[in-house]
C-alpha cells in the first residue's frame, strides 16, 4: 500500500520537477506544546522542538532565519533560529497571542490579541510595542496588503473586517462579513480580500478599493451538513489564479477559481482542517489536520493529495521556509 | 405517554439510536467501546508527554487516545489518502451578497449620530438555599451574562454608531409581573430579555404583543412554552427540559448504557423533568427499569448535624432498585440530588440534576473559542460563567447581531431578520445558531459535565436528522404542538 503511495506521489509531483525541493515545513502542535520540523523531498518529520504552551499562529522572517511562534498560553511570541532549532528570543505580545502578520519589509509584527479587544503593533528589532490598536470583539484573523500600506484584523463576536492605515494606525474601514471571521488573506495584486466565515460558512471577497463585499462563496459538499463546513485558513497562489480554503471540521480542503469564484474541487485532507501554506516554489500547498495529528501534501497543479504525515498532537498552523 | 409510538414522517431518521463505532476504528460494532480501552491503552505512553491544558481541537482525552493511536498505528497514514475521493460542485453564480452597510462606516468619529438600543431585563429573582453551598446561583445569575453581551455589542456599536443599554426590573418569583412590565414598556423598553417563571411569563404575553415588544425567555425551561403556550413574540434561548433530557440520554446511548432507574422529587419541575427524561428513554432507546418519587417532607438544606444521616439514608433508599447501569436524577428543587452521587446501594453512576449534567453552558468549557467569552465574563464579574448568563448574553448578542446587520434599530426590522432565513448567531457551540422557525426556540447543542469539567456534547455523532442534527434534540417540528398566530 505505501509503495504505490509513493508511486502516486512522485506522479503527482510531475515527471519534470521530480522530486519536491527541498524545504522545511514548521508545523505548531497545539496539545503537546511542540513544533514539527518536516522536510517537504522526504514528507518525513525530521525534528520535534519543544516549545511554549499552546503554539498557534507561526510565521518566518524573510530570509528564512527566525520562526515567530504565537505561545498562546504564555503570552509571548517565541522567537526560534532555523538553524539550531532553539527559542532565542521572545517578544513581547500582550495577552493570548493567537495569530499574526509579519509587515512585507519584515520588520513590524501586527498581532491579534483575543481577549483585550487589541491589535498590538511589534517592532521585530527593538522588540517594542509600537501601537495598540482597538478593534472589535475577539479579534482573530491577520493580514497585510502586499504593498504594506493596510492591514486588515477580523474580529470574531463583531464579525467585521477591519482595514487599518499601518502609518497612522487608525482604522480607515469596516466591513461586515459573516459570523466568526478567522483568517483574512490579500490576492497578490493587493486589490482583494478574502476573509473566511468559520461559523456563516463562507468566504467573504471584498474589494480593496471601495471596501465593499463584492462576492460571497459558499461551500457545498454531498453527504455533509452545512453546519460542518467551517471555513478557516485561507491562501492564494501567487499568480493569483487559485484560492485554498480550508473547510475545519468537513475535512476538506476547497479549491476556488478566483476569476469565476467557484468551487472547483474539494480536497479531501485530514481532519478538522485549520490552516494552509505554500512551499516556496508554489508546487506543493500543505494543510495541518486538527484532530487526525496530520498534515497533508497537496500537490497545486493537479490538486491530489500527495501523503499525509503524522506529526504532533493537534497541529494548528504552517509556515515553509527554504532549507 | 411512554407507550405512545413515535408517528410522522420522520420516525425512521428520528430515532436512531445506534452511533457508527467513532473513526472507523474496528471496534466490535454492537459495543462500540469494547475495543476502545485496549487502544487507549497502547496509546497512553504517547500521551504522557507535556501537554496544552486547553486546545481548539479539545476533544476528550480517551477520544483523543484513540486517534493517537490510529494515527501511529496506521503505517504512512495513508488513511485519508486512501479514502480520498473528489467531486466539483459549482456554487450557484452570483450569491446573494449581504449587506455590508453602503458606506463602510467611517469608524467611530466623534460626529457621528449614535443610535440607542434600550434593552430590558425582567427577573424573577429571591435567595435561594442549595444543598451544597457551591450550587447556590450568584445574585447576578444571568444579569451577568447579559451585561457582558451589552459590552459586546456596544464595542461593535462603536464602528456603527450604536449604544446597547440593559435595565434590570426584578420582581419576587410568584409575584405579579404585569405592573413591573407595564413599567418597561412605559419607559420605552421594546424588547425585553426576561428570566420568570412560565407562569409569569404567559401573564405578559399578551400585553407584550400588543404593545410590539419581543421577549426572550433566557430563563424558563418548559416544554409548555415552546409547545401548547407558544407564542409569536417569544424567543428561547435556554434550552428546553426535552432538550436537555434529549442530549443527556444520547450520551448514555452512546456509552451503551441502557439500563436506568429514576428517581425524581415531589416538585412540579422535577416531575416535569422526570417526564422529559422518560420521553428521551423512549426515543432513543433506553429503558427506565424502575422509579421512585423522593418526597420533600420539608427538611432544612443545611444542619449542624451534617452529612452522617445522609450517609446512611441514601443507601438504603437505592436499595430496592432494579439491577441498572445509570441512576438517573429528576431534582430541580434541590431536595436531595446533590445526596445521591456516591451514596447509593450499588456502585452506579448518576446523571440527570446531580452527577453528569446537561446544560446549556458549562463554566469550564474552552472548546470553540469559549476561553474568549469565559476570560471575558470572568473579568467582568469575578465569577464563572453559568447556564443562565450564556443564555441572556445570547439573547443580548441576538439583539445586537440583528441591530448590525439591519443598520438600524428599528424593531420590526430588527424582528424580520431574527425570523429569516439569514439570520444565525455564534454562541461559543462549534456552529452556528438558528432558531426553530415553528417555535422560536434557538437550536443548540448540550452540554453535558460534572461539577468540574466538559464530558461531552450532544448531539452524539451517529443521531441523525434530515434538517439539522441539533433537531434530534427537544421536541421536533412533525411533534410540535406550537401554532404561532
Amino acid at each position: 500500500m505505501q509503495r504505490r503511495a509513493w508511486a502516486l506521489a512522485i506522479l503527482a509531483t510531475g515527471f519534470m520537477a521530480g522530486p519536491a525541493s527541498a524545504y522545511m515545513a514548521y508545523v505548531s502542535n497545539e496539545k503537546d506544546n511542540t513544533m514539527s520540523v518536516v522536510d517537504t523531498a522526504t514528507m518525513q518529520v525530521v525534528k520535534t522542538v519543544n516549545v511554549g504552551q499552546r503554539p498557534r499562529g507561526i510565521t518566518i522572517s524573510h530570509d528564512g532565519k527566525h520562526i515567530y511562534l504565537c505561545a498562546s498560553d504564555d503570552d509571548s511570541i517565541e522567537v526560534i533560529d532555523t538553524a539550531s532549532l532553539e527559542i532565542v528570543d521572545t517578544l513581547p505580545s500582550g495577552p493570548d497571542p493567537e495569530l499574526f502578520v509579519l509587515s512585507p519589509d519584515g520588520k513590524t509584527l501586527y498581532v491579534a490579541n483575543e481577549d483585550d479587544n487589541l491589535v498590538t503593533v511589534i517592532d521585530i528589532e527593538d522588540k517594542k510595542v509600537l501601537a495598540e490598536i482597538p478593534v472589535g470583539v475577539e479579534p482573530e484573523g491577520m493580514g497585510v496588503s502586499p504593498d504594506g500600506k493596510t492591514m486588515v484584523n477580523t474580529s470574531e463576536t463583531t464579525n467585521m473586517a477591519h482595514f487599518i492605515d499601518t502609518t497612522t494606525h487608525e482604522i480607515t474601514d469596516n466591513v461586515l462579513v459573516d459570523a466568526r471571521p478567522r483568517f483574512i488573506e490579500f490576492t497578490p495584486d493587493g486589490k482583494q480580500a478574502w476573509v473566511s466565515a468559520e461559523i456563516g460558512g463562507t468566504v467573504s471577497v471584498i474589494d480593496n478599493q471601495t471596501r465593499e463585499v463584492v462576492h460571497k462563496i459558499t461551500f457545498e459538499v454531498a453527504g455533509l451538513r452545512a453546519e460542518s463546513i467551517q471555513p478557516v485558513g485561507v491562501r492564494i497562489t501567487a499568480d493569483g489564479k487559485k484560492a485554498y480554503v480550508a473547510l475545519g471540521p468537513a475535512n476538506r480542503v476547497a479549491v476556488v477559481n478566483t476569476q469565476t469564484y467557484e468551487v472547483e474541487k474539494y480536497v479531501l485532507v485530514g481532519q478538522r482542517v485549520w490552516q494552509l501554506a505554500f512551499t516556496p516554489d508554489q508546487k506543493t500547498i500543505i494543510s495541518t489536520n486538527g484532530v487526525s495529528n496530520d498534515i497533508t501534501f497537496i500537490d497545486v497543479e493537479t490538486d491530489e493529495p500527495v501523503q499525509s504525515v503524522t506529526v504532533g498532537a493537534l497541529p494548528w498552523g504552517v509556515v515553509v521556509s527554504p532549507k | 405517554m411512554r407507550d405512545r409510538t413515535l408517528s410522522g414522517p420522520n420516525t425512521e431518521i428520528r430515532s436512531v439510536a445506534v452511533p457508527a463505532s467513532r473513526h472507523g476504528t474496528k471496534a466490535d460494532a454492537r459495543s462500540p467501546l469494547s475495543g476502545f480501552d485496549k487502544i487507549c491503552g497502547s496509546a497512553k505512553l504517547i500521551t504522557g508527554t507535556l501537554t496544552s491544558r486547553r486546545s481548539d481541537n479539545n476533544r476528550t482525552l480517551a477520544q483523543e487516545r484513540v486517534i493517537l493511536s490510529m494515527t501511529s498505528a496506521v503505517p504512512g497514514t495513508l488513511a485519508a489518502f486512501l479514502c480520498f475521493f473528489s467531486l466539483t460542485v459549482n456554487v450557484p453564480g452570483a450569491l446573494a451578497q449581504e449587506a455590508t452597510g453602503g458606506q463602510p462606516a467611517a469608524t467611530a468619529k466623534p460626529e457621528k449620530k449614535v443610535t440607542e438600543i434600550k434593552i430590558g431585563y425582567l427577573r424573577a429573582y429571591a435567595p435561594q438555599l442549595a444543598l451544597s453551598v457551591l450550587d447556590v446561583p450568584p445574585r447576578d445569575e444571568g444579569v451577568a451574562g447579559g451585561n457582558v453581551a451589552i459590552a459586546d455589542n456596544n464595542t461593535t456599536g462603536s464602528f456603527l454608531g450604536q449604544k446597547f443599554s440593559l435595565d434590570v426590573t426584578e420582581v419576587k418569583p410568584d409575584a405579579d409581573v404585569v405592573a413591573a412590565f407595564q413599567d418597561m414598556i412605559a419607559r420605552g423598553d421594546r424588547y425585553v430579555v426576561a428570566d420568570v417563571s412560565a407562569k409569569q411569563l404567559l401573564s405578559i404575553a399578551d400585553l407584550a404583543r400588543d404593545n410590539g415588544v419581543l421577549i426572550f425567555n433566557a430563563g424558563a425551561t418548559d416544554d409548555s412554552l415552546r409547545e401548547e403556550q407558544c407564542r409569536a413574540n417569544i424567543f428561547h434561548t435556554i434550552p428546553t427540559r426535552s432538550m436537555l433530557a434529549d442530549g443527556l440520554a444520547q450520551y448514555l446511548i452512546w456509552k451503551q448504557w441502557r439500563r436506568w432507574v429514576l428517581i425524581y422529587g415531589s416538585h412540579e419541575r422535577d416531575q416535569l423533568f422526570a417526564e422529559a427524561l422518560r420521553r428521551a428513554a423512549m426515543r432513543f432507546g433506553g429503558e427506565i427499569v424502575g422509579e421512585k418519587l423522593f418526597e420533600d417532607a420539608g427538611t432544612a438544606r443545611r444542619t449542624d448535624s451534617g452529612v452522617v444521616q445522609i450517609q446512611r439514608q441514601m443507601p438504603v433508599f437505592t436499595q430496592d432498585l432494579p439491577e441498572h447501569d445509570v441512576l438517573l436524577v429528576a431534582d430541580e428543587s434541590e431536595v436531595f440530588g446533590t445526596y445521591v452521587p456516591f451514596r447509593t446501594w450499588t456502585p452506579r453512576p448518576v446523571a440527570g440534576t446531580a452527577g453528569l449534567t446537561p446544560s446549556a453552558w458549562h463554566p469550564a468549557s474552552e472548546q470553540w473559542g469559549g476561553t474568549q467569552i469565559q476570560n471575558r465574563f470572568a473579568k467582568a464579574n469575578g465569577r464563572r460563567m453559568m447556564s443562565k448568563d450564556m443564555a441572556a448574553w445570547t439573547a443580548v448578542r441576538i439583539l445586537g447581531e440583528a441591530a448590525t446587520r439591519t443598520q438600524g434599530a428599528d424593531p420590526r426590522k430588527m424582528a424580520d431578520f431574527i425570523r429569516s432565513d439569514d439570520f444565525s448567531i455564534a454562541a461559543f457551540k462549534g456552529q452556528k445558531l438558528t432558531f426553530r422557525k415553528w417555535n422560536q426556540q434557538l437550536r443548540q447543542p448540550i452540554f453535558l459535565g460534572d461539577g468540574r469539567s466538559v464530558v461531552s456534547t450532544s448531539p452524539q455523532e451517529g443521531f441523525l436528522h434530515q434538517v439539522s442534527e441539533l433537531d434530534t434534540l427537544g421536541v421536533d417540528e412533525p411533534e410540535t404542538k406550537c401554532v404561532l398566530e
